[in-house]
C-alpha cells in the first residue's frame, strides 16, 4: 500500500513493500491499546454491572442489560444476565466465574478479561484513562499520517470499480476466496468498508461516548451527551461499541488466516507482502 | 532460506507470541502492585485535569427539567454516621450542628443551619454520576459555597477547600469523610452546600444536614455530612495525602472522568 514499489524478487513471486513505517506502528500500538482499553473498560464495568437507556440509571425504567446473582437450586447461587427484560443463566462466565484458583467468585465479567485481575475500580480507571490517552494521540498520528500520505485516499477509500464489484467481492468472501497476484496489492472492497466503519466511525464514536461519561467534559456544551441519548445511553453505547471492535477483530483476523496470515501479519511487521506470479523468479 | 527453517521459525514466533500474551495478562495484575507501575499510569491525571481546565473552567453542568428526575435519589456509602455525636444532632434536629469555616481564612466563621439557610442560594436540578457507573438525577438547593468563601475572605496562599465530614469510613468510628475541591470548583456558580433535596430537607442517607455539590466532578467528591470548611495551601501533611478519602485508597483527585 506504501508508495515505495522496490521490489525484491523471489522464487515463484516477488516481495513489495505493502505498508508505510507510520501504519505498521500505529496499527501494533493500537492493537496494545485497544486490548488493554477493552479490559480495563470491562473490569470497570464489573463496578457496576447494568446498563441503561436515557440521561440518568434512575429514570423509572428498568436497565436494558444486568449482570447478577441469583438464587439456584438448592440454595446455590448462580450467574444470570438479563437483556431487555429476559434473564438467562450465565454461571462460570458472566455473574459467577471461578477466579484464578478456581474458586466461584460473584463478579460480572470474569477475572481472563479484566485488568487488573481483582476487582479494583481505581487500578482499571488508571489503566483505562492511561491508555485511552496512548490511543487517541496514536489514532491521531494515523489519521493525519494517512490523510497527510493520501493512503485513506488511494488504498481504504472505495473506487468506482470497487463499488460495482460488490456483489463478486461478497461471493468471494463467502466462498473464502481471496485475489492473487496483482489483485492481492489492494484491499477488496468489503475490506475497505470494514476499515472506514472501524476508523471513521466506531473509533470515533468509542471515544465520544467515553467523553460523554465524564461529568466535566459533559459541561464544555451542556446538553451534548444528549445527542446520544444522555450519559447512561452514551454508557450503553460505549460497551457496545466495544464489544463491535472485538467482534471485527475476530472477522478481521479469521480474514487474515483466510487470505495468508503470515504473509499478511509479515507485511505489517516489517512492511513486505509476497505477491505471487506462478513463475519462479517471474517479474509480471 | 530452507522451507524446514522457516516453518521453524514460523513455529518460534507463534509461540513466542502466545507467551507473550499469556505473560501480560498475568503481568498487568502484577504491575498493578508493583509501586512504581501505577505512578507511570497515574502520570496521566494531570493530563487529564489540564485539558479539563483548557476546555472548560467556567463551563457550567448540564441542569435538567423536573420531568427527568429519578423517582427516588439513590443514597450511597454512609447512610447513617454511626457516631454518637452524629446521632445526638440528628436527635436534636441539627439545632447545635455548626458549620467551621476556618484555616487559611481571615475570618475564620461558624454558622449554625439557619444561617446557612439564609446565605445567598442555588437551586439546580442536576445529574450525580458515580465512579461506579450510575447516575441519578435530582433537585439541591443549597448555600453557594462561593458566598461562604467571600464571608471568611481566605488568605492569598489558600489553594484548596478541605471538607471535613461526620461519618467514620471505618467499622470502630475512626476515618471521618473528607474531600478536597480547588478554589475554581469552590468558586463555581454551581457548587453549592446543599441541605434540600427534591424540595424536602435533605434526608440523612443523602447527607444531613448539608452536602457538598461539585457538579463537574464524580459523585465521591460530593461530600455528605459536612462539618467543617478548612482552607489550606496543600492536603499533602493530611491523612494519606492525597485529598480525599477515596483518594488515599487510589482514586484519582480530579474526579471530572
Ligand atoms: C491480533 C490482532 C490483529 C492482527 C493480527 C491484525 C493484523 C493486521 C494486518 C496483517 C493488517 C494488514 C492487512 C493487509 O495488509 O491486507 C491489518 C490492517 C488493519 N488493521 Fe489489524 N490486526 C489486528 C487487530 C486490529 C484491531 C483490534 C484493529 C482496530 C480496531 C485493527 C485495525 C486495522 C486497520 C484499520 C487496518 C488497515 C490499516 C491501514 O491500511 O491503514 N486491527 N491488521
Amino acid at each position: 500500500m506504501a508508495a515505495d514499489e522496490t521490489r525484491t524478487e523471489v522464487p515463484g513471486g516477488y516481495l513489495y513493500r505493502r505498508h508505510s513505517l507510520a501504519v505498521r506502528i500505529t496499527h501494533w500500538i493500537n492493537v496494545a491499546a485497544m486490548t488493554i482499553l477493552l479490559m480495563s473498560g470491562l473490569a470497570i464495568f464489573n463496578a457496576h454491572p447494568a446498563l441503561y437507556w436515557g440521561k440518568s440509571s434512575y429514570t423509572g425504567r428498568p436497565p436494558v442489560l444486568s449482570i447478577g446473582l441469583a438464587e439456584g437450586p438448592d440454595d446455590s447461587v448462580i450467574g444470570v444476565t438479563t437483556i431487555a427484560g429476559r434473564t438467562i443463566e450465565t454461571t462460570g462466565v458472566l455473574g459467577v466465574s471461578n477466579d484464578r484458583k478456581g474458586e466461584p467468585s460473584a463478579r460480572a465479567f470474569p477475572w481472563w478479561i479484566t485488568i487488573p485481575d481483582d476487582l479494583w475500580l481505581s487500578m482499571s480507571r488508571s489503566w483505562h484513562f492511561f491508555f485511552a490517552w496512548v490511543f487517541v494521540l496514536n489514532g491521531l498520528i494515523y489519521l493525519v499520517h494517512g490523510l497527510a500520505s493520501r493512503h485513506f485516499a488511494r488504498d481504504i477509500a472505495p473506487t468506482g470499480g470497487d463499488l460495482r464489484g460488490i456483489g463478486a467481492s461478497i461471493r468471494d468472501h463467502l466462498l473464502l476466496r481471496h485475489p492473487r497476484g496483482e489483485a492481492s496489492k489492494r484491499y477488496n472492497v468489503l475490506q475497505k468498508f470494514a476499515y472506514l466503519a472501524i476508523v471513521f466511525v466506531v473509533l470515533p464514536l468509542v471515544v465520544l461516548t467515553g467523553l460523554g461519561m465524564s461529568p466535566w467534559m459533559n459541561a464544555v456544551w451542556p446538553g451534548w451527551v444528549d445527542l446520544f441519548g444522555g450519559r447512561q445511553s452514551a454508557r450503553t453505547i460505549h460497551f457496545v461499541c466495544a464489544w463491535l471492535l472485538v467482534l471485527f477483530a475476530f472477522v478481521h483476523v479469521f480474514q487474515l488466516v483466510v487470505a495468508g496470515a503470515w504473509n499478511h501479519v509479515r507485511s505489517m511487521v516489517t512492511g513486505r507482502y509476497r505477491v505471487d506470479t506462478g513463475s519462479a523468479g517471474g517479474t509480471s | 532460506m530452507k522451507l524446514g527453517d522457516r516453518r521453524k521459525r514460523r513455529r518460534f514466533l507463534a509461540r513466542a507470541f502466545g507467551a507473550l500474551a499469556a505473560a501480560s495478562l498475568a503481568g498487568c495484575q502484577k504491575l498493578s502492585t508493583s509501586s512504581w507501575f501505577p505512578k507511570v499510569l497515574d502520570s496521566a491525571e494531570p493530563l487529564n485535569e489540564a485539558m479539563a481546565k483548557l476546555v472548560g473552567r467556567r463551563a457550567m453542568a448540564q441542569e435538567f427539567t423536573p420531568a427527568d428526575l429519578s423517582p427516588s435519589f439513590r443514597s450511597n456509602g454512609t447512610a447513617m454516621p454511626d457516631t454518637d455525636a452524629y446521632r445526638a444532632l440528628l436527635a436534636a434536629g441539627f439545632d447545635q450542628w455548626r458549620l467551621v469555616v476556618d484555616g487559611l481564612v481571615a475570618k475564620p466563621l461558624s454558622y449554625s443551619l439557619d444561617e446557612l439557610r439564609a446565605l445567598p442560594s442555588r437551586t439546580q436540578i442536576t445529574r450525580h454520576d458515580c465512579v461506579e457507573g450510575w447516575s441519578a438525577i435530582g433537585k439541591w438547593r443549597g448555600a453557594r459555597l462561593s458566598a461562604i468563601l467571600a464571608q471568611a475572605a481566605p488568605k492569598p496562599n489558600a489553594r484548596y477547600v478541605v471538607v471535613h465530614c461526620a461519618d467514620p469510613m471505618e467499622e470502630d468510628g475512626t476515618g471521618l469523610y473528607y474531600e478536597s475541591i480547588d478554589l475554581d470548583d469552590a468558586n463555581h456558580e454551581q457548587t453549592i452546600l446543599a441541605y434540600d433535596l427534591n424540595d424536602a430537607p435533605l434526608p440523612v442517607a443523602n447527607g444531613a444536614p448539608a452536602r457538598l455539590r461539585v457538579e463537574r466532578q464524580l459523585g465521591y467528591k460530593h461530600a455528605k455530612y459536612v462539618m467543617r470548611l478548612e482552607l489550606v495551601e496543600s492536603f499533602a501533611a493530611l491523612r494519606g495525602g492525597r485529598g480525599g478519602y477515596w483518594e488515599d485508597q487510589g482514586y484519582q483527585w480530579y474526579a471530572g472522568i
